[in-house]
């Protein structure tokens, strides 16, 4: 119990940023018309991508001889980026048919 | 110095999500929201691999970013738009697989100085969401693309409840004492692994589009839990905005079908159908041929398409904004009746008919167009069938009961194109073939409009 408090002492200032931004996405969120679900699903599909980041620490941190943590931050750096660079390109594809067409 | 740019670097990254999805939930801002989005994923991508303390083996990175950006981009920009849904569920289970990695090799680690056992909780938890994410992703794309079916066997809730349990339970057996062998590690995996696929193995196919926005939001979470492990601030900004803002999305999905979204994951859309449909409505169905469905479309005042997947599938988008214009050249007034799930997505008839450059103003939602349908003359319906369902407005043992459908029963004239009279995505008879103000027009979606088109011509 001690050692939990301990935890979330330490880590107040994360725990504040986790609250506020629960918060701030459903309200960025709430008014959104049915025919934008989809790209916007596709859109934040492609911004928890920014677990790439974490990706690159793992593979950028990876001892020259410990081949698990090399294998793997390989992979998981290239499953980041299919992530990111597949979930913003098809969102932009779907963004670009609803450009105003002239009349 | 390099940690300060770092950081705020960090945060101009977090803000161009906040902002990047604000921008995405309206039509004017959502393609630049996008792009601003994608801007600051790569500078925080950038910012990571040089600025971040200790980090080597870049030509790794460099190769394994290369891979994914060259197969992502190729991927992305060759998918049909049909096949749209399936991409999105693909690329979300990609980061699900990723966040799990991380987990793995960071447990593998063994180095708890910081955190102890909190630390341990928030690494399984990664592990498992990231993993169900990634298997439950793979089983939406199956069932997308028509690789996999519905499995429902009996008791599947209970065991699905076990399962998860058990996983659960693992975890914070190995938090309190992690363990020098990695074995138990390997066991959670697979049980998480079995669950994501248990998990979305009995939801209807008709329900993936909430289900993948559901596991979108488990990414996000696993995203966030990675960067909290990280005490990376652009992670958990990003993965917790994400983990939010698309749980409310599913369940403002879940919403425009009239359902909750406990409903959704019960499951059971489509299997309890085909037995309250069944026989109970008959009567005559009536045909129409190309040339009367010509003759009645063009003598007609005020015309709304209902398109649905069966226009999709048979990619006749083209075809169909011809028919309109030919329609509208004879003083037709022609709308299209968009109803918010027609297809197998949210907005997907939207981008499929903007993609044949029908003009957006044409297109109607659901509540606009049910008030224009008493003075219409036809309603012509193109590979649509539960969403005009009237058994979800009366017949309350339907599964579809409720469900807010287009009224086109109250328009003058229905023509329903369909190759068949097959049921539904949702299993169950549709009672609006029996109306007597209904006449079929058999045959694939694009054959016939293509037929009416010649007709129309000739006229």
């Amino acid at each position: 119990m001690e050692q939990l408090l301990a935890f979330l002492g330490e880590n107040i200032r994360f725990i504040y940023l986790l609250i506020l931004m629960v918060f701030l996405g459903i309200e960025v969120i709430s008014h959104v018309p049915s025919v934008l679900h989809t790209p916007l699903m596709s859109g934040a599909n492609a911004i928890h991508g920014v677990v790439i980041v974490g990706a690159i620490i793992v593979m950028g941190k990876a001892e020259p001889d410990n081949y698990l943590a090399l294998v793997l931050g390989f992979i998981s750096v290239i499953l980041g980026t299919l992530n990111v660079v597949g979930g913003f390109v098809v969102t932009d594809r779907m963004l670009e048919m609803f450009k105003k067409k002239k009349k | 110095m390099e940690k300060y740019i770092l950081d705020i670097i960090y945060l101009i990254g977090s803000v161009t999500f906040i902002l990047g999805l604000k921008m995405l939930s309206h039509p004017d801002s959502a393609r630049k929201g996008n792009l601003i989005a994608a801007f600051g994923m790569t500078i925080a991508i950038l910012g990571a691999i040089f600025l971040e303390g200790g980090i080597g083996n870049h030509l790794w990175i460099f190769g394994g970013i290369l891979i994914g950006t060259v197969v992502g981009w190729i991927a992305a920009k060759r998918v049909k738009m049909t096949a749209m849904p399936q991409m999105v569920s693909l690329f979300n289970g990609m980061g699900g697989a990723c966040a799990a990695v991380i987990s793995i090799v960071e447990y593998t680690k063994h180095d708890f100085s910081h955190g102890g056992a909190a630390m341990v909780g928030i690494i399984m938890a990664g592990l498992i969401i990231g993993t169900v994410s990634f298997t439950g992703s793979m089983i939406a794309f199956g069932k997308l693309n028509g690789n996999i079916g519905d499995k429902v066997f009996p008791g599947q809730k209970f065991i699905n409840l076990v399962i998860l349990l058990a996983a659960v339970g693992l975890a914070t057996y190995l938090s309190m004492q992690p363990m020098a062998d990695n074995m138990l590690l390997y066991v959670v995996l697979g049980i998480a692994v079995l669950y994501g696929v248990m998990f979305v193995m009995p939801i209807g196919g008709a329900d993936m589009p909430v289900v993948i926005s559901l596991l979108n939001s488990f990414t996000g979470v696993a995203a966030a839990f990675a960067g909290f492990v990280y005490n990376n601030q652009v992670m958990l900004t990003g993965g917790i905005l994400v983990g939010s803002a698309g749980t409310i999305l599913t369940i403002l999905m879940c919403k425009a079908m009239n359902r909750s979204l406990f409903n959704v994951i019960a499951g059971a859309f489509g299997t309890a159908g085909g037995a309250s449909g069944g026989d109970k409505q008959q009567g005559t169905v009536k045909e129409i041929s190309a040339p009367d469905a010509a003759v009645l479309l063009a003598y007609s005042k005020k015309v709304f398409i209902v398109p649905g997947y069966g226009l999709a599938v048979a990619q006749a988008q083209h075809i169909c904004h011809e028919l309109e214009k030919l329609l509208e050249e004879k003083g037709v007034e022609v709308k299209y009746a968009i109803h918010p799930v027609a297809g197998r997505m949210p907005g997907h008839m939207n981008v499929l008919l903007a993609e044949a450059d029908v003009p957006y103003d044409k297109l109607l939602e659901m509540e606009d167009a049910n008030s224009e349908m008493p003075n219409t003359d036809v309603s012509i319906i193109i590979g649509a069938n539960d969403v005009v369902n009237p058994a979800a407005r009366h017949d309350q043992s339907s599964p579809i009961y409720g469900m807010p459908i287009l009224d086109v029963d109250k328009s003058a004239n229905v023509i329903i194109m369909k190759r068949s009279m097959a049921a539904g995505y949702a299993g169950i008879d549709n009672e609006l073939f029996y109306y007597p103000n209904n006449r079929m027009l058999f045959g694939d979606a694009k054959a016939s409009l293509q037929k009416l088109v010649t007709e129309v011509k000739a006229l």
